[in-house]
């Protein structure tokens, strides 16, 4: 059973996102540390893309800060190298913009996930259409490409389940990524899971606008897991306070609902 | 070749939440691009409502001044709202209106698409929504409180560069919060399928005219072929009918800004490398690691790190040449076309004129050059005048 069979296996699984290099890498080491002590299942790392088109301002700042401190793939990979040699065994997913794959060269990319240790990648500009070109090679380097079902998706729920790895990230809603209030949230959320589940088992994991425990409980009351970004993300953006804790007790209180 | 593909450019690279949305777009444009009653009706307003067609006109003191081919200028210019824009803005959003659409969200550089976009949508009752980079919105006022009178709502882009790539990205955003009742209303021959034929399509009625139009006045093609290019959509038009005339040469001009060997410059064909933004795969201007370079330009239209993948395409296979016209060159070319003929142009359509200016004396008297006027250039004058040194304020 590889890593992300296990994070989703006989439980529901808490999917935190952060961006790396926000503010420091070695900061984001840290936190990687305490949101696998805290409980986590998978950590989603997100490599800084300079018009992350996906995102709201949470995110979008964080990419900034990391960019603004010369954070690019070749210290992230080396970060994510130093990070399991730490001993974090949790799998480990990178989000980032195909560009910033596509220029380092597709071959090259995986080739490096593989060595350091990544299990995915979410590329949110990347739909089913177009993802032959990416899918060809990171299968060869054992890295599985995440399909992305949004509430819009409707008949194209199917095609793209059929072939999906690794995990699925069901979108919520629709819009950017953000804190969001309950009202914001798809209605149709457990019928497009359901529709899913009738094609495949790959597990659902639902992001977007998740951050607090009343709302992961409610996700994970009919998907397999919850993923939470700019929750996270706007504690590591107040430095003011101990993040490591504040990130650890976060986390904690998410997965104890689960 | 592939559909919504150029050689290896084009494509669909967006979120999926888009995908349904993108798909409809296309199926609606399918349709009403062979509906006769849709362009019998877009005929009508481009006709009576924009002012079409627009003249082809000999620009005599200049091709005797410069002393070599003969120089015509398409007046895209004269258009109502003062510009090529125009021509896919109507396109667009008749194509949203018969959609069922409520409203039309458009990004904006220099805001002579959102002008047009706000323009349409007034006259056909949608609401209107323009991105504008926080930068443009400063150097382009004007255009942001003419965009206000025909009732749109301006939003000023604070993020990134806060110029014409950040309004794209704000754009996208806006759209996947809201697509049932939205179109896009993109404004170049970018982004993703179908939006760069779509848009080349609807700009192509520059060079269907101007084709007829020579051939009537001179008997023959043109030697060459020239237009600005920013994202590429006057160009493309202006390129679109000639692309089979094998003879005819087809020249691109791109903003230098400072010198295409500074970094401070938006000549992505001379300077960019391939890479997937915006919904396309295209050339841009990026750094090691594929991320979004700034770019700078005087012009607020051409400041944009990417262009169109037919363009690319063209360039790809050498159909189209593309040339780097700096700052200077352009505002030379602005203030000699006023003097010499009496017209102001965009800033936009003044980096063409420079290259005209350029070549034209080198060129043979039974030669000929057409130069796509994107635009009139009432917007600039302020900015030129601050360039030379004079503090004017709009």
């Amino acid at each position: 059973m590889n890593r992300i069979q296990n994070a989703f296996k006989d439980k529901k699984a808490f999917i935190a996102f952060l961006t790396a290099g926000d503010p420091t890498l070695d900061q984001t080491k840290r936190y990687i540390h305490k949101i696998t002590e805290a409980g986590a299942s998978l950590i989603e790392i997100g490599i800084p893309f300079s018009d992350p088109i996906a995102e709201g301002p949470t995110i979008q700042n964080a990419n900034v800060r990391a960019l603004k401190n010369d954070v690019h793939t070749d210290n992230v990979m080396t970060m994510v190298k130093e990070v399991r040699e730490e001993g974090i065994d949790i799998p480990l997913c990178f989000m980032t913009y195909l560009n910033v794959v596509f220029h380092y060269s597709y071959d090259a990319f995986f080739k490096k996930c593989q060595e350091v240790g990544i299990d995915s990648i979410i590329i949110p500009d990347l739909p089913y259409e177009e993802a032959k070109e990416v899918s060809n090679v990171c299968t060869q380097y054992g890295v599985s490409l995440i399909s992305m079902i949004a509430p819009t998706s409707k008949e194209r729920v199917k095609m793209i389940a059929q072939e999906a790895e690794g995990f699925i990230y069901l979108v919520s809603s629709m819009g950017v990524t953000g804190t969001r209030s309950n009202a914001a949230f798809a209605l149709n959320l457990p019928d497009i899971v359901e529709s899913i589940k009738e094609i495949t088992q790959t597990p659902v994991a639902v992001g977007f606008g998740i951050h607090n425990p009343e709302q992961a409980k409610e996700m994970a009351s009919f998907a397999d897991g919850v993923i939470v970004g700019s929750g996270i993300v706007n504690i590591i953006a107040n430095q003011d306070q101990d993040v490591e804790d504040a990130v650890y007790n976060y986390v904690k209180d998410m997965c104890a609902v689960l | 070749m592939a559909k919504g593909r150029y050689g290896e450019f084009g494509g669909q690279y967006i979120p999926e939440t888009l995908m349904n949305e993108i798909h409809k777009v296309e199926e609606a444009y399918e349709f009403y691009k062979n509906d006769p009653a849709f362009n019998e009706e877009l005929n009508t307003l481009l006709k009576e409502y924009a002012g079409r067609p627009s003249l082809l006109y000999y620009a005599k003191k200049m091709s005797e001044d410069l002393g070599g081919a003969k120089i015509y200028l398409k007046r895209e210019d004269l258009n109502h709202t003062g510009s090529h824009k125009i021509n896919n803005v109507l396109g667009q959003a008749l194509m949203a209106k018969k959609m069922g659409k409520k409203r039309l969200i458009a990004e904006t550089g220099a805001g002579q698409h959102g002008v047009a976009t706000a323009t349409a949508a007034a006259l056909l009752d949608l609401e209107c929504d323009i991105f504008m980079g926080k930068v443009d919105t400063d150097r382009q006022a004007l255009n942001v409180y003419r965009m206000e009178l025909l009732g749109a709502h301006v939003h000023p882009v604070t993020t990134g560069t806060m110029t014409l790539k950040d309004a794209v990205n704000e754009c996208m955003r806006e759209w996947t919060k809201r697509v049932d009742d939205t179109l896009y209303c993109l404004g170049s021959v970018m982004g993703p399928h179908p939006f760069p034929m779509m848009v080349r399509d609807f700009q192509s009625v520059i060079s269907k005219e101007a084709r007829a139009q020579i051939l009537e006045k001179e008997g023959k093609l043109p030697d060459i072929v020239m237009a600005c290019v920013g994202g590429g959509s006057n160009a493309m038009g202006t390129f679109y009918n000639f692309i089979p005339d094998q003879d005819v040469q087809l020249i691109g001009c791109e903003a230098a800004g400072k010198g295409i060997d500074t970094p401070e410059t938006a000549a992505t064909i001379n300077t960019g490398s391939i890479g997937v933004f915006h919904g396309m795969k295209s050339l841009f201007c990026q750094d090691q690691y594929g991320q979004i370079a700034p770019v700078y330009s005087i012009s607020a239209g051409l400041d944009y790190p990417g262009i169109g993948p037919e363009h690319a395409y063209l360039a790809a296979t050498k159909r189209a040449s593309y040339v780097g016209i700096t700052d200077d060159e352009a505002v030379d070319a602005f203030e000699y076309l006023a003097k010499t003929e009496g017209i102001i142009c965009a800033i936009e359509s003044a980096h063409a004129v420079a290259y005209a200016k350029k070549i034209a004396g080198s060129m043979r008297k039974d030669q000929i050059i057409i130069v796509c006027l994107s635009g009139r250039g009432d917007k600039d004058v302020a900015a030129i005048a601050r360039y030379r040194g004079k503090e004017i304020y709009e």
